[in-house]
């Protein structure tokens, strides 16, 4: 019976990042998909014929470009395009636009705020500070602070160089940017409540917190932080959807001689002699390995995938405990037509890029109340984008598909489990807020995809439909991600390490997680090193 | 009656297709090529860089200088004046030509449209109308005319060009192959069209009489409404024509008859283009000097680079050590290669010194401070940038 050097369990981006990184070391490595497809998370697929949905992640910026170009991936058919022009709504149908230059961004913020419009050159240069300092963690496995091996002492200083060169003043203020909400974070800056909305969305995307919850002021920077090509902040699309990063990985993994299987969810972890020895798959297939990795979000890793007896005391709770609340649903639009909406120019540039419904602070915190009570939002907030409108591969031409993320809808209803009839209504409640800014709006509509945490629960085995694979909060991450002793990628059973977004640096669609575990696996195995580092350090 | 414009003199000519340009200029982003308001950008030049390599974009090129000799010793002529064998071009076909002194310093590179058994088209970037006359010499039944300004093209690029064009009714121009030329009844005339680009890219350059540019302008824009056209200029152009490893003049090379200096211009061998150059002709300019040159190698050699990092070594001297006490060249273009996702330039550098190592020494400015880091450079054989469908008959779907 063969026995694989490496297994690694679910072929999401990062697990299919880590196989390419594993075998292009010369391992022999297997990748175990439970579902048809490879992806995960990062998936295109053709429900309705002609359009092409990203049916989860639809955008990215966290994308490591060091490992795009180690990688070859745009030989393996990725190309990332830059998708421009948001506009966000209010409340009572006002409109803040997301313009390319900075000339015509101040001309508008001016026109609602002159003190809003001084204010964000501030605001935008402190976010960059902040954001340089995380963005150099990223391709870097966390040290862990209670260890005195050189590694560990090397990375402590690298950290602590790059804290104090923040200066004194920025590291008080870098501190309390951990712990504040981002509604507070933003008063510090704005009086224009439709400004701070627009900005406090990114405080709350795949997130059980809202505008007003201490944390929520870092989700925003890990929304803000990526980059297309050297431009932090600015957000693409993979051309033919976000599958393509998946598919590219892959197609680089599958060169350096990674095999992938579909259609083999794992059932457990086999564990011998108190080491990782293989998996058991759900058909019941046994197949041997000499290291495990999980892809899998680490609640599920801990509570499904291994055994409890295999676990040291306090395992099993750490990981019942994570915290990894669904928070958010997807609903994929199929559209006969460009959809137009209220109070926006007819400028190609900016009608068309995405649709931000903020509405207000209050709206959001509302739409909050309701998840805590265990419904969706009446008035949720929803982040819109229309792909087709950028990328001509995913819907005849003419034709549209629009991807809205929404804002909050629970893993479980307080009223009982989750029905289809739940989900349409749910989904209908979407297409009237729409509707409401679009007249016409549901006249276009051609098929829908509507996904509570329910399905993406289901589909894609994220634990509660948390699209971070766990909270991003600071109790869950750097040398606390996903557990406190643990976050170096190697997990307390022998030769198991986890490589999914549970993992420093966290949610994202940025295989960095994947790359780090594989730098480390590589370490334990005494062999060289063949991750990239980031390429940005002269920044 | 309005008052004369005292600075007529100085203000650029436009092109035919300026009244449609000059509307989509949001940033007026002007620059100018031989004379005429030419677009250095429209909204941003990046932007305008992906539609040229996700959806499709038109380039603006009436100013580039094109020249129509006819008669029965127009092919001699041309023969002998190219360095690439001009009789086996076939009717309505392209080829790409390069043109030297006859010291064998390259004057301009172009190419020739055969358009008639006795009817060519030659384009260029600069003007060559003396050059030409010169090298009419000797030949009686050939006239060359400057049709600059009576054909105005167009420049149509990108993966969904050849839907558009479909689309705006041209039969069959998914038959068309690269190089090859179409022609279609086009409103009161008609349209040519040729499966030739600066981009490395799918696409088409288009040809009407001036007086139809603007309804070609629209009808292409009208089909193209739904496959994302955009109008691009010279920054996009030169971010793809360098991932497509092109050479510019002004950058790669200096035009042979503008070079003050000695040897400050380029032969088609340091330029890698020996495959432009046919010596099984009997004769060509500077095919002497030519001759001599591929035997002793040429001094320089222009390469391509990925170059560690992500700053661009734009202006870039190259060495052979890290140290950079020894330099072996110096970088012509270079850039970030959004697509390819590297740090890619084209260099000239000491033909002795190829397959030693290279650094390249990077200055870059952050906030008013001057940097300098050393990069390792890793010599490409390809295109940094060479889709399949930029070569398929007919081109896979976009």
């Amino acid at each position: 019976m063969k026995t694989y050097d490496a297994i690694i369990m679910g072929a999401g981006h990062n697990g299919l990042t880590n196989a390419a990184y594993l075998a292009k070391a010369g391992l022999d490595v297997l990748v175990v998909e439970k579902n048809a497809y490879i992806g995960g998370a990062a998936v295109s697929r053709e429900l309705h014929t002609g359009f092409t949905y990203s049916n989860c992640s639809y955008v990215c910026s966290m994308m490591r470009q060091a490992i795009h170009r180690d990688l070859n991936l745009t030989r393996h058919g990725l190309v990332l395009v830059p998708y421009l022009g948001t506009v966000s709504f209010s409340d009572d149908g006002g409109t803040l636009v997301s313009y390319h230059t900075a000339e015509a961004e101040y001309n508008q913020l001016r026109a609602r705020s002159p003190h809003d419009a001084d204010a964000m050159f501030r605001f935008q240069t402190d976010l960059a500070r902040y954001a340089q300092l995380i963005r150099k963690t990223l391709l870097r496995t966390p040290p862990d602070p209670t260890s005195f091996k050189p590694r560990d002492i090397m990375e402590l200083l690298f950290l602590a160089k790059e804290f104090w060169a923040l200066g004194e003043q920025e590291i008080y203020e870098y501190v309390r940017f951990f712990t504040m909400s981002a509604a507070e974070f933003l008063d510090d800056y704005f009086e224009d409540d439709l400004i701070k909305a627009t900005m406090a969305g990114a405080g709350i995307i795949g997130t059980a917190l809202g505008v007003y919850s201490p944390g929520s002021a870092y989700i925003l920077l890990h929304h803000v932080m990526g980059d297309v090509d050297g431009n932090i902040g600015a957000w693409g699309l993979a051309r033919g959807g976000m599958g393509a990063i998946s598919n590219a990985i892959a197609g680089a993994a599958r060169e350096f001689g990674a095999e992938i299987r579909t259609n083999a969810g794992v059932d457990k972890m086999l564990v011998r002699d108190g080491k990782a020895a293989g998996v058991v798959l759900e058909n019941g297939e046994e197949i041997y390995s000499r290291i495990v990795v999980s892809n899998l979000d680490a609640k599920r890793t801990f509570t499904k995938i291994v055994d409890r007896k295999d676990l040291p005391p306090g395992i099993y709770e750490k990981a019942s405990n994570f915290k990894i609340r669904g928070s958010s649903g997807k609903v994929n639009i199929a559209l006969s037509g460009l959809p137009k909406f209220n109070n926006v120019p007819d400028n190609r540039y900016i009608n068309r890029g995405g649709q931000a419904f903020v509405g207000s602070l209050e709206t959001m915190e509302r739409a909050y109340d309701c998840w805590k009570r265990g419904r969706w939002s009446e008035d949720p907030f929803i982040e819109c984008v229309i792909p087709s409108a950028w990328d001509p591969t995913v819907a005849p031409p003419g034709q549209h598909w629009m991807s809205c993320f929404v804002q909050y809808c629970p893993p479980q209803l307080a009223d009982g489990p989750w029905t289809a009839k739940k989900r349409n209504q749910f989904g209908q409640t979407i297409v009237n807020k729409i509707e409401r800014y679009s007249p016409g709006f549901k006249d276009l509509i051609v098929h829908m995809e509507v996904r509570t945490p329910h399905e993406i629960e289901a589909e894609v085995g994220l634990t509660e439909g948390n699209i971070f694979q766990g909270e991003l909060t600071i109790d869950q991450l750097l040398f606390n991600r996903p557990f406190p002793g643990y976050a170096q990628y190697r997990m307390p059973v022998k030769n198991m390490y986890m490589c999914g977004s549970s993992t420093h640096p966290g949610g994202g669609v940025s295989s960095a997680c994947g790359a780090n575990a594989a730098r480390e696996i590589l370490y334990d195995l005494k062999r060289p090193n063949v991750v990239p580092q980031d390429d940005f350090y002269d920044e | 009656m309005t008052k004369s414009d005292p600075f007529a003199g100085e203000r650029l000519k436009h092109s035919p297709f300026h009244p449609r340009q000059a509307a989509l200029n949001l940033r007026n982003a002007w620059s100018s090529w031989n004379g005429t308001q030419f677009a250095d950008y429209y909204y941003d030049a990046e932007y305008e860089y992906f539609c040229i390599r996700n959806s499709c974009a038109t380039y603006d090129i009436c100013p580039m200088q094109k020249y129509e000799i006819s008669g029965t010793d127009a092919e001699a002529m041309l023969d002998r004046m190219v360095t690439r064998d001009v009789t086996k071009l076939k009717e309505n076909r392209v080829t790409y030509v390069c043109w030297c002194t006859d010291a064998g310093r390259m004057v301009d590179d172009g190419t020739i449209f055969k358009l008639g058994p006795d009817r060519f088209m030659l384009t260029c970037g600069s003007p060559s109308l003396a050059w030409l006359r010169k090298c009419t010499y000797g030949y009686k039944h050939l006239t060359v005319t400057d049709i600059s300004d009576t054909l105005a093209g167009l420049s149509f690029q990108g993966p969904t060009t050849c839907e558009v064009l479909k689309k705006m009714g041209l039969m069959d121009i998914e038959t068309l192959k690269p190089f090859g030329i179409m022609h279609f009844p086009f409103g009161s005339g008609s349209l040519m069209v040729s499966r030739t680009g600066f981009t490395g890219d799918l696409g088409y350059e288009l040809w009407v009489q001036t007086d139809l540019a603007l309804a070609l302008w629209d009808a292409l824009y009208d089909a193209g409404e739904d496959y994302g056209i955009q109008p691009y200029g010279e920054a996009a152009t030169n971010m793809a024509r360098l991932e497509a490893g092109f050479i510019m003049p002004g950058m790669e090379f200096n035009e042979a008859l503008k070079t003050v200096h000695f040897h400050h211009d380029q032969t088609p061998f340091e330029l890698g283009l020996d495959w432009l150059v046919d010596f099984k002709k009997a004769r060509f300019n500077g095919r002497s000097a030519l001759l001599i040159e591929r035997e002793r190698g040429p001094e320089y050699t222009l390469i391509k680079l990925d170059i560690e990092g992500n700053k661009p070594a734009e202006g870039s001297y190259l060495y052979r050590n890290k140290r950079c006490t020894k330099q072996i060249g110096y970088v012509t273009s270079a850039m970030w290669s959004p697509v390819v996702k590297a740090n890619i330039a084209l260099a000239m550098v000491k033909t002795k010194h190829l397959g030693e190592n290279i650094w390249a020494e990077i200055y870059y400015e952050k906030e008013l401070r001057q940097n300098s880091k050393v990069a390792k450079c890793t010599l490409q054989k390809k295109p940094f940038w060479a889709p399949p469908r930029a070569r398929a008959t007919p081109p896979q779907p976009f």
